[in-house]
């Protein structure tokens, strides 16, 4: 079948109007993070207690996407009520149903003009904790595959990827290349068969914006692959997901399904010539599969080691086709793009970054959790306001952005507005979008040793540079938080550092020094103090007689 | 339907045509699914561990012949992913997660504590066969740091309390009432 615009306004409408038919509206959120709080047994407490008051006629109960703050789970939202609450349990149900028509229940109220909220701008997430990401028609009713329609029936392919580059949105992954840029040499790439492959491989730990985004808005990534298909001249799409996050491969394997169902995926889409399809294909626990080259050969069902580059995937990929590979934040920003115009997204952010990014919080922050802001917005404003600052009144001490491949950025940088470029003048990257916030309690070596046992471990053993040279790092890491560090051993870190840098293969090798260079150049004292006076200021290495306890 | 080509040479009674095994039939359909192409082979290696728990030689070797690739090149794919396992996991899972977040959580500790309590190594099974223990690396559960998965199940702000009290309640008893084995198809992996 073949849907017109018609149709789909008309699924929206429906959707629409069967929603406002009830009085309230209860959004539960049955995000990961929610439901590992037991957010599903809320919302079926909910239900069963709007049937026990006989109250199914006014209110209805959605399961929708992440609603951000994590911290406090599992959320619910209740609208026009424009009530949130927080930390609800299956037993909250009478109360919280009991309460529509009175005041709201104050013991779980979640205000909902904290700045965490207040001071978000939302692109990528707009939909999240609004949609449910199970029911296609639920995307369609918030503009959902409009983008898709307008592309396809009003513009040429060479009219979208103008937009998009108009746009400045730059790889999402953690590079920063323009997006508008790769897109044009895959369409440039003369064979007949290219494909679309999106990266959601996010094996950064500390890291879970692409988790969130495909468990609660997995339609818009699949929306934005196709636009890119058209653009670029692909018919065939590619989701490279982790295993590790099954809920993820759960809600994209209904959604493309659905998609299919509906027309929106496969032949003659819209009534165009304009065909694609999408597969899942699953990851296994590499973390070298981020990087594109290995990331192909992992979906060509090989080992996953990195080739040189160039030629690049974008004119030798998958099966030696052309090949665009982007991130699920990168194609999660372009139906808003197609929809809005690139002038649009162009006037949000930084002179060189474009748009919002997505930001994973984490650590020892009092919000942990899922925000948006606009490029530009400073580290202080992410931390202190939105984050909420750190808890138990300690210290900040440092963000950890990057993951593996980024750096520690100390507190005399949080003044510094976030982009690309700034992140990089500080020794870290800008990397998915993983921010760990570091209070007084933490080990800047033992953290430079974390990353290190991580890159050593995740070393797919093709080149020396890389294989051996993590080894190394590690060794001396872990020789200096044992207590039986040499002065001359930081000399070596460096001198290591510059080495695997500038002379292995691919991503992984050369930006696994990052954590040690960036920890050396802020943090040289602790590295200092560890090797001479055997101490660890923040307690989290023990040394000496310490250790020889423990062991 | 029982595959129609085993090679006689197999052992395990659990891929002899004689008794043909539901589960294979699932690893059936996933290769015939993808055509028996060879770049399905990590898709099937998902469906073989999915179905039983673990990649077990004799499954290998099937796979191998039924997508014509080299038993060696099963073996690589096999062992260079960290998902899969070769060894059958315990009868239950205890997967702790040692990502960035987790880690300033804490994680290091809890998990010193109970390899020490369970007397094994991440990676290993008791040698009653009732609990094995992992690490992940990341299971994006930062928010809710320290996390672990518990059968399946996702648990969030670990202390080393509750993992101790979630572990011996899985110690003590056989597994007599428990549909562990159920519970194992059902959940989700994370070898």
């Amino acid at each position: 079948m073949t849907l017109t615009i018609e149709n789909l306004q008309e699924i929206a409408k429906t959707e629409i109007d069967s929603f406002e038919s009830y009085r309230y509206r209860i959004n539960v959120c049955v995000a990961a993070g929610c439901l590992s709080c037991r957010s599903d047994a809320v919302k079926a407490s909910l239900e069963e207690e709007i049937r026990r008051q006989g109250k199914e006629k006014e209110c209805r109960v959605r399961g929708v996407g992440c609603l951000g703050l994590c911290a406090v789970g599992p959320l619910i939202y209740i609208s026009p009520l424009n009530v949130a609450y927080q930390a609800v349990q299956p037993s909250d149900a009478p109360d919280i149903i009991g309460s529509l028509t009175g005041a709201p229940v104050s013991r779980l109220l979640l205000p909902a003009d904290q700045p965490f909220f207040s001071r978000q701008k939302k692109i990528v997430l707009e939909n999240c904790g609004i949609v449910e990401p199970e029911r296609i028609e639920s995307y369609i009713a918030a503009e959902g595959y409009e983008a898709l329609y307008q592309a396809l029936r009003q513009m040429s392919p060479r009219q979208v990827i103008e937009e998009v580059s108009a746009s400045g949105l730059r790889g999402r992954g953690g590079a920063g290349f323009p997006t508008g840029l790769k897109w044009t040499t895959v369409y440039k790439a003369q064979r007949a068969d290219k494909y679309v492959v999106c990266n959601a491989d996010e094996g950064d730990p500390g890291a879970f914006m692409d988790r969130s985004v495909l468990e609660s808005d997995p339609h818009r990534v699949i929306e934005g692959m196709a636009i890119a298909g058209y653009a670029v001249g692909a018919s065939r799409g590619y989701i490279y997901v982790r295993a590790e996050y099954p809920l993820a491969i759960e809600r994209l394997r209904r959604a493309i399904k659905q998609a299919k169902q509906l027309g929106i995926l496969g032949e003659n889409i819209f009534n165009t010539p304009f065909a694609f399809d999408i597969q899942l294909r699953l990851g296994a626990g590499a973390f070298v599969c981020g990087e594109e080259t290995a990331l192909i050969a992992s979906i060509e069902g090989r080992l996953g080691r990195p080739r040189p580059r160039p030629p690049f995937p974008a004119e030798f990929g998958l099966w030696g086709c052309p090949t665009l590979i982007n991130n699920v934040e990168t194609f999660a920003n372009i139906a808003p793009i197609v929809r809005r115009g690139g002038g649009w997204f162009a006037g949000i952010g930084t002179e060189k970054s474009k748009g919002t990014k997505v930001f994973a919080l984490a650590g020892k922050i009092n919000n942990t959790g899922l925000i948006e802001v606009p490029m530009g917005t400073t580290l202080r404003e992410i931390v202190f306001d939105i984050g909420g600052g750190i808890p138990d009144g300690r210290r900040f001490k440092a963000v950890q952005t990057g993951g593996p491949s980024g750096g520690c950025v100390p507190e005399q940088f949080l003044d510094m507005p976030v982009d690309y470029e700034s992140l990089r003048d500080a020794g870290s990257i800008m990397g998915s979008g993983g921010m760990i916030v570091m209070d007084d309690g933490a080990c800047m070596v033992d953290v430079a040793k974390f990353f290190m046992e991580f890159c050593m471990a995740e070393s797919c053993g093709k080149c020396v540079p890389c294989r051996v040279g993590t080894a190394q790092l590690f060794n001396i890491l872990e020789r200096i938080t044992a207590g039986h560090g040499r002065i001359e051993d930081i000399d070596t870190l460096k001198e290591l550092c510059d080495l695997v840098g500038a002379t292995s293969l691919c991503g992984l090798g050369q930006t696994a020094p990052n954590p040690v260079k960036s920890t050396l150049r802020y943090f040289e004292n602790e590295y200092t103090a560890h090797i001479r006076r055997h101490h660890c200021d923040a307690g989290v290495c023990a040394m000496g007689k310490a250790r020889e306890a423990i062991t | 339907m029982p595959p129609a080509t085993a090679s006689p040479g197999l052992s395990s009674p659990s891929i002899s045509p004689a008794t043909p095994d539901k589960r294979l039939r699932i690893i059936d359909r996933t290769m015939r699914l993808h055509g028996y192409a060879s770049h399905a082979l990590i898709e099937t290696l998902h469906a073989v561990q999915e179905a039983f728990g673990y990649l077990d030689p004799d499954l290998m070797r099937y796979v191998a012949g039924r997508l014509k690739v080299p038993l060696s090149r099963v073996y690589a794919v096999a062992t260079f992913y960290h998902f899969f396992t070769l060894k059958p996991p315990g009868e239950h899972t205890c997967v702790l997660c040692k990502g960035t977040a987790c880690h300033i959580g804490g994680a290091a500790e809890i998990l010193r504590r109970v390899e020490e309590m369970l007397e094994i190594h991440a990676g290993e099974t008791t040698a009653d066969g009732k609990i094995s223990l992992m690490i992940a690396r990341c299971l994006g559960s930062c928010g809710l740091a320290p996390a672990g998965v518990f059968d399946g199940t996702i648990v969030g702000n670990l202390t080393l309390d509750t993992v101790v009290n979630k572990l011996q309640e899985w110690r003590p008893h056989d597994a007599d009432h428990r549909e562990s084995a159920g519970n194992r198809e059902n959940g989700d992996r994370f070898l």
